[in-house]
């Protein structure tokens, strides 16, 4: 079977640290994954290296049987590798219809156009306009200046970002991060219902949300795949409950 | 020969005394100040009034010029400056240049447009033999007070429990906030200090670098490179970045003279793109 | 209700011709201004990079006019559309070294360059005039026939009309889907990486146009003037536009218009005072401005409409 994403012996050095260690894992086309790990496991590192935000010390990145490991972040995601931030990246001054915009023309090659005014891309606006009433949001929410809207929307703008570009590969960095516990569920029940050949690695704390959405999860600790297989297998996982106990015994009084 | 580096040594000490407090305003505050420059100017203007018209030591113009701008520094940095550290680069660009530009104005105005002349006191004037060749005397007196700076610097940055917290705020200011470093002071006194320094660097610079009203400008990107070069963690890579500085740019005027301060900006640029990071080591 | 505003502004600027006689070369220097001001504005307010030296382009663009025309070259359009072509080069060949480091560098950088440019001006006297400036400008008569005369009526029109065909051009950009994204890479240059844009292909794009625009309002001047001192590179304008920017309102055209128009009266009115004195109220009103917050001029109209 054809791996929509693959790493091969990835690894990412902090000066004398090293974040991410020799991973090699693969997400086939149409999986719902998981990525688990204790805090400081490496994983938005991980997601760094696939997306392109980082170079990579060591290792390769394949998409598709095409190896991306030299390309920058936004020749990924023109291949279709996308991705979504833990900490919202969003157009503070833009509505959230003129962002989804952007990420409706850039996809569809039209993100440079300065002979045609915005007005008369039609279709592009519509598209936009229809994918954001998909995910609750009302018109008054779309047009209003993006830094006004509720913390909730916005998660929910930086997936709407996200599907505008109609990902073979969606990485989600904690989507559900600091949404109260009912709008998180919405957030992911938006995201299962994406066509089935889109394959999505979710990054998530919140293991409610990660047993009901994965159908196989890999465990990172330490920078290294510690485990990988069925929600049922990983929660019996000897070493994975070792790794999760660790962190809560070493956990910062914080 | 031996003139030209002894020279160069001299005003490249003097920038680094001139520069070492915009090194921190960048690296620890991430505050682009460009009008660092006027601090300096504003020491020299202390000199120019304490020495030429009220008469006093020449010694004791120093301290004060130091003193005066210090507080010149702290003042505005509690009033001003202190508002806009959260701010975008283009506003501390944009406020600092029109510092910059007030700075100028007003010196011309109380001051007049001429360069400043001072009468060093006798036992600083003329030139000595040291069985190497004939040095002058001011010269060697700058040498030793810039020197002692950095030393003094140095061992306060690595001996005291100020210089512990500020460096540790370098590293990681949030962090530092976490430990309970009082962020907010330690910025206060680091930008008198910084201040303080390049009013002193501008007092001893009146009869080396010169002083008229353009000062803040002329010298705003020796100072600059000397940052970017040197970067912020360090007292010694900015001393080392500011000796080549003076010592290139001296060697340029003398050699050179038809080129003018071109080689100086290309050396900037040139520098900027081999270190782009170079100005703020600790961006990420 | 827009569009009545903007049509009622422009027969505004062609009226003062009629309503200000005596002023009509001071008025040209605003519409000159303008145009420089609009081209930062596009860099500046719209693609959000930070510049010191933007006078190297609007003095680039002086110093092709005008030795074109010493050299024997006086027709006005074509000398124009070189000088904006030139700057627009200078604009690509340097865009890549003033994106390439972060934020403060690139900034840095802008200094930097346009430094060189003026001390390299100042040191070619042969070509450049030097510190005397640039004899012996001499601009043909507009069309083959409206001569540039002693009170700027030829200098008012050519600079409105150069001015209003820019300022249409560049109202045009900024509501497309380019301009969009140059809006977008403002916001979060980050986030434009990720769904897919090559931001530094758009920012130097963008660098280019807006050093042409930059050019074209040099070349006005050196045509309108028929002469350059160094005047043009000085670090002066690069700062004096974005105060313009800031007294206006960035990101906003008519704001640039607006702030160039403010300006440049206000330095002249305040000319009779001594020049420091001057220097001294540009640099209070860089202060103050910051410390009020931006919006400027436009943002407090809009603040007052609502």
């Amino acid at each position: 079977m054809n791996a929509a994403l693959e790493t091969r012996g990835l690894t990412r050095h902090f000066g004398g640290f090293t974040a991410v260690d020799d991973v090699s894992f693969s997400l086939p086309a149409g999986a719902r994954q998981a990525l688990i790990g204790p805090n400081g496991a490496g994983k938005t590192t991980l997601v760094n290296l696939l997306s392109g935000a980082l170079p990579a010390s060591a290792g390769q990145v394949v998409l598709g049987g095409e190896d991306v490991s030299a390309l920058p972040m936004h020749l990924r995601v023109q291949r279709g590798l996308v991705r979504t931030f833990q900490i919202s990246q969003l157009f503070a001054e833009l509505s959230p219809l003129e962002s989804v915009t952007l990420a409706v023309l850039q996809r569809a090659g039209r993100g440079a156009v300065w002979w045609r005014p915005l007005r008369r891309h039609r279709a592009e606006q519509d598209e936009a306009a229809a994918l954001l009433a998909r995910l609750r949001f009302s018109d008054a929410e779309a047009t209003a200046r993006t830094d006004l809207l509720p913390y909730g929307k916005r998660r929910m703008l930086e997936i709407a970002l996200a599907l505008a570009l109609k990902p073979r590969v969606l990485l989600l960095d904690e989507p559900a991060a600091g949404v109260p516990p009912g709008e998180s569920r919405e957030v992911l029940d938006t995201v299962a219902a994406l066509p089935r050949d889109v394959a999505i690695l979710l990054i998530e704390h919140d293991m409610d949300l990660v047993f009901r959405f994965a159908e196989r999860i890999t465990v990172l600790a330490l920078g290294a795949v510690l485990a990988e297989g069925t929600p049922a297998g990983i929660q019996r996982h000897p070493a994975v409950r070792e790794a999760y106990l660790g962190e809560m015994a070493h956990a910062p009084a914080a | 020969m031996l003139t030209i580096l002894l020279d160069g040594i001299a005003s490249g000490m003097l920038l680094f005394v001139l520069a070492c407090g915009l090194s921190v305003t960048m690296g620890l505050m991430n505050f682009v100040n460009l009008a660092h420059g006027a601090f300096g100017m504003a020491g020299g203007y202390v000199l120019v009034v304490l020495l030429q018209r009220w008469g006093w030591p020449f010694l004791a113009c120093l301290p004060a010029a130091f003193l005066a701008t210090a507080l010149l520094g702290l003042l505005l940095e509690r009033t001003l400056y202190a508002r806009l550290y959260r701010r975008e680069h283009l506003d501390q660009v944009l406020f600092s240049i029109g510092l910059v530009f007030m700075a100028g104005a007003t010196a011309d105005w109380l001051m007049g447009a001429q360069q400043q002349i001072i009468q060093l006191p006798a036992w600083l004037s003329g030139r000595v033999d040291l069985g190497i060749g004939e040095l002058g005397r001011y010269r060697i007196f700058l040498i030793l007070v810039c020197a002692g700076i950095v030393a003094g610097l140095q061992l306060g940055l690595l001996r005291t429990r100020f210089g512990a917290q500020l460096r540790a705020a370098v590293d990681d200011a949030t962090v530092a906030r976490g430990l309970g470093i009082p962020v907010p002071r330690l910025f206060a006194i680091t930008f008198a200090l910084g201040s303080g320094l390049a009013g002193l660097g501008g007092a001893l610079g009146v009869e080396v670098l010169g002083l008229d009203p353009t000062f803040p400008l002329k010298y705003l990107v020796y100072m600059l490179i000397v940052v970017a070069v040197g970067g912020a963690n360090t007292i010694l890579g900015p001393a080392l970045a500011a000796l080549l500085l003076g010592v290139v740019d001296v060697a340029g005027k003398y050699w050179l003279p038809q080129l003018g301060a071109f080689i100086i900006y290309t050396a900037m640029v040139a520098l900027l793109l081999l270190r782009p990071h170079g100005l703020l080591a600790k961006q990420a | 209700m827009r569009y009545a505003a903007e049509v009622a502004l422009w027969l505004l600027a062609l009226g003062s011709y009629w309503l200000f006689p005596d002023y009509l070369g001071l008025l040209a220097q605003v519409w000159i201004a303008a145009l420089f001001a609009v081209s930062l504005d596009l860099l500046v307010g719209y693609a959000g990079v930070v510049t010191l030296g933007h006078a190297a382009f609007f003095g680039l663009g002086a110093y092709v006019a005008g030795i074109l025309a010493v050299q024997g070259w006086g027709e006005p359009f074509s000398g124009l559309l070189l000088a904006g072509l030139a700057a627009a080069l200078l604009g690509l060949l340097t865009a890549p070294l003033v994106l390439r480091g972060g934020e403060l560098a690139g900034l840095m950088v802008t200094l930097g360059l346009a430094l060189m440019l003026y001390e390299a001006a100042n040191k070619a006297a042969f070509l450049t005039g030097g510190a005397d400036g640039l004899q012996g400008v001499e601009i043909w008569p507009l069309f083959g026939r409206f001569r540039f005369d002693l009170y700027g009526r030829i200098a008012f029109l050519y600079a409105l009309g150069v001015l209003f065909l820019c300022f249409m051009a560049l109202r045009f950009l900024v509501a497309t889907p380019f301009g969009l994204a140059l809006r977008g890479i403002r916001g979060n240059a980050l986030r434009m990486a990720a769904i897919g844009t090559p931001v530094r292909r758009r920012l130097m794009a963008a660098y280019a146009v807006s050093a042409g625009v930059a050019g074209l309002a040099g070349a006005l001047l050196a045509q309108t003037a028929q002469f350059v001192s160094l005047d043009v590179l000085a670090f002066h304008r690069s700062a004096e536009g974005l105060l313009m920017l800031l007294i206006g309102g960035l990101g906003a055209l008519y704001g640039a218009v607006l702030g160039a128009a403010a300006f440049t009266v206000a330095h002249h009115l305040l000319a009779e005072m001594t020049p420091q004195f001057w220097e001294f109220w540009i640099g209070a009103a860089l202060v103050m401005l910051v410390m009020l917050g931006r919006g400027g001029m436009l943002g407090l109209l809009r603040r007052l409409g609502r």
